[in-house]
């Protein structure tokens, strides 16, 4: 239970800043939500609402405040469902996005390598989806934002029985609504 | 199962240098022995007689001598050396037959008893002990011949072995078909268990999982992704209806029929992120929580008595065995070798567990005596999984992978008597192996 206060405590951090930084952050993506309207209630500096000009998405850096939306797909260790230091800024970024935009949701797709038995890993495939929504409710999104999903080994990104397929394999997806 | 007739092979086989090769098949499954027992028992089995004109509808002795040679403990002799072609029991010289080796002979005959309706009548004959064993009367429509065949098979094999033959089940598992490199339809198949007689029950452009049979072998239960979530299905395989049984938020798996038939139990999240065990009443609907663990609770297998549960759980850090009872309480571990011990799966004397463990890095598939607490790892490969124990027990059948894709095998429970079942198409899983027929 004390985790639950801190976690609100950080959250109540976050999101106080969220408010203050909306006006710099112009993430024109287009994903075609009622984003604009929201946005400009939220962030003041935007004029009108509007998205419509929107920023070009910068690719390069992974970590960073302008770390980049399109970069949608977690990767996990080994049995392991903690999110490692260079993905915490991607998370974070999708996590003040939703926060930024509550008409917004993601489904989290969990996924594991192919390795042991199937349905033990559906449930190794939705702790990795959880950690990352656990992550997100820390930027400040809404639970009712967040879907969750585990296909386990199921629905595997790569087909071989090596280490790089394994590797590619064990991730969480982060999947927009249209 | 098509076994091409070799010539008489020696007697003394080692497990390792056995390989007869299936004919190609239209059938999905395709059955090829890579071990045998060390001295499988030489029989002759002598085509049936036909009396009606015309060539019988069905070649009998042909299917039973594969069935039998499928077992790995027979080897029926090639057509050249059947000295005599006896179809009734007055043509039988058993001296003859010692000459060539068989120790077991086999003659019968078919005969339309009615438009459609037949009667096979064989007889067993022990050499050595130069005595008939066996003479039976199989009916048959003309629909249900080729499982009066394999039920032919069965009855002798019971009578030679003391064990009830299993020719005549069925198997479940899933086919995944790749277009493109990764797979993208998917279907649940029940086939007999030489791999004829495929019926998809359901086709599906998203995963299937976790098939299971109900007691009475009339149904299915499975997990479907249909909907993009994962969904409990029943479906009856006579008819193909299907019902959704469990769609709840969350997490929705690993369906387990109780011995009874009345209660399933499964594995739900309830949106909360992690997975635990319930009992669900499939009359009243009521459901019973079993556990409640931050931990991955999944995987139910009952007892045979249907008091208990055993399931993995990874709440002492990796997956191991532990068993609750039914009604719920505290688990206790039953898994205590290696770090790894998953997907329990009950064997039909109710004493042993099928499990898939971690051997030195590579998943296998091992059987944990209940009793003594022992394992003994029985497969050799590096990603086998989901094993089903044969109703009679002699058997095992699991998944794994071979030159790349995934394959079925069987094992004895002495590990002796190895078969590949590799696919026509695409890569096949989660075999279950169903009860015998009741029907």
């Amino acid at each position: 239970m004390s985790v639950k206060n801190v976690c609100l405590v950080l959250m109540m951090i976050v999101l106080a800043g969220c408010a203050s930084k909306g006006t710099k952050e112009q993430d024109g993506l287009g994903y075609g939500t009622q984003s604009g309207a929201v946005a400009g209630a939220q962030s003041g500096g935007v004029s009108d609402g509007s998205i419509g000009q929107g920023a070009a998405i910068d690719e390069s850096a992974a970590a960073g405040p302008r770390a980049s939306l399109k970069n949608r797909t977690v990767y996990f260790d080994y049995d392991r469902d903690d999110i490692k230091a260079e993905f915490r800024e991607i998370v974070a970024a999708h996590g003040r996005y939703l926060a930024t935009n509550p008409a917004a949701k993601v489904r989290l797709e969990g996924h594991t390598d192919e390795r042991g038995s199937r349905e033990y890993n559906i449930g190794l495939g939705e702790r990795r989806a959880q950690a990352v929504k656990q992550a997100l409710l820390l930027q400040g999104a809404g639970a009712s934002q967040i879907g969750t999903v585990s296909y386990g080994e199921e629905r595997p990104a790569a087909t071989g029985s090596d280490e790089e397929s394994w590797a590619l394999n064990r991730r969480v997806e982060i999947v927009y609504a249209p | 199962m098509r076994v091409m007739p070799k010539q008489l092979l020696p007697k003394f086989l080692t497990s390792c240098c056995l390989l007869l090769l299936a004919l190609p098949l239209q059938a999905q499954l395709q059955i090829e022995i890579v071990g045998g027992v060390a001295r499988p028992v030489p029989i002759a089995i002598v085509p049936f007689g036909w009396q009606g004109a015309g060539a019988a509808p069905f070649d009998v002795a042909g299917l039973v001598a594969r069935d039998l040679a499928s077992s790995g403990r027979f080897e029926p002799l090639a057509g050249r050396d059947l000295v005599q072609r006896p179809t009734t029991e007055a043509d039988v010289d058993l001296a003859d037959w010692r000459v060539v080796g068989a120790e077991a002979v086999v003659i019968g005959q078919m005969r339309e008893t009615a438009a459609g309706q037949y009667d096979i009548e064989f007889l067993v004959f022990d050499v050595l002990r130069g005595q008939r064993l066996l003479r039976y009367r199989q009916p048959a429509s003309a629909a249900e011949l080729r499982l009066a065949a394999h039920r032919v098979a069965d009855v002798i094999y019971e009578k030679l072995t003391g064990v009830p033959g299993i020719f005549a089940t069925r198997i479940a598992y899933v086919a995944a078909i790749h277009r493109g490199g990764r797979p993208d339809l998917y279907r649940l198949i029940v086939a007999d268990a030489d791999g004829a007689n495929e019926q998809v029950m359901v086709e599906s452009r998203e995963p299937l999982m976790s098939p299971s049979w109900s007691p009475d072998g009339r149904k299915l239960v499975y997990v479907s992704f249909e909907n993009k979530v994962a969904e409990i299905f029943v479906q009856t395989v006579r008819s193909g209806a299907r019902q959704k049984v469990s769609a709840r938020a969350g997490v929705n798996g690993s369906p387990a029929w109780s011995p009874d038939g009345r209660m399933l139990a499964l594995v739900l999240s309830r949106g909360e992120g992690n997975l635990d065990l319930f009992t669900l009443d499939l009359g009243s609907q009521v459901l019973t929580r079993l556990t409640d663990q931050r931990s991955i609770e999944t995987e139910p297998a009952w007892s045979i008595d249907g008091r208990s549960i055993y399931f993995t759980s990874d709440r002492a850090g990796g997956p191991q065995i532990y068993r609750i009872a039914a009604a719920g309480g505290t688990a206790q571990r039953v898994s205590f070798e290696g770090g790894y011990n998953a997907r329990p799966r009950m064997s039909p004397d109710g004493k042993r567990l099928a499990v898939v463990t971690n051997d030195r890095g590579n998943y296998r598939i091992a059987v944990l005596d209940l009793e003594r607490g022992y394992s003994q790892v029985l497969t050799d490969g590096r990603q086998d999984e989901s094993p089903s124990f044969a109703p009679n027990g002699e058997t095992l059948i699991y998944a794994t992978r071979d030159g790349g894709r995934g394959v079925l095998a069987t094992v004895s429970v002495d590990g002796r008597v190895r078969q590949r079942i590799p696919a026509a198409e695409g890569d096949v899983r989660e075999p279950a192996w169903s009860p015998f027929r009741t029907n």
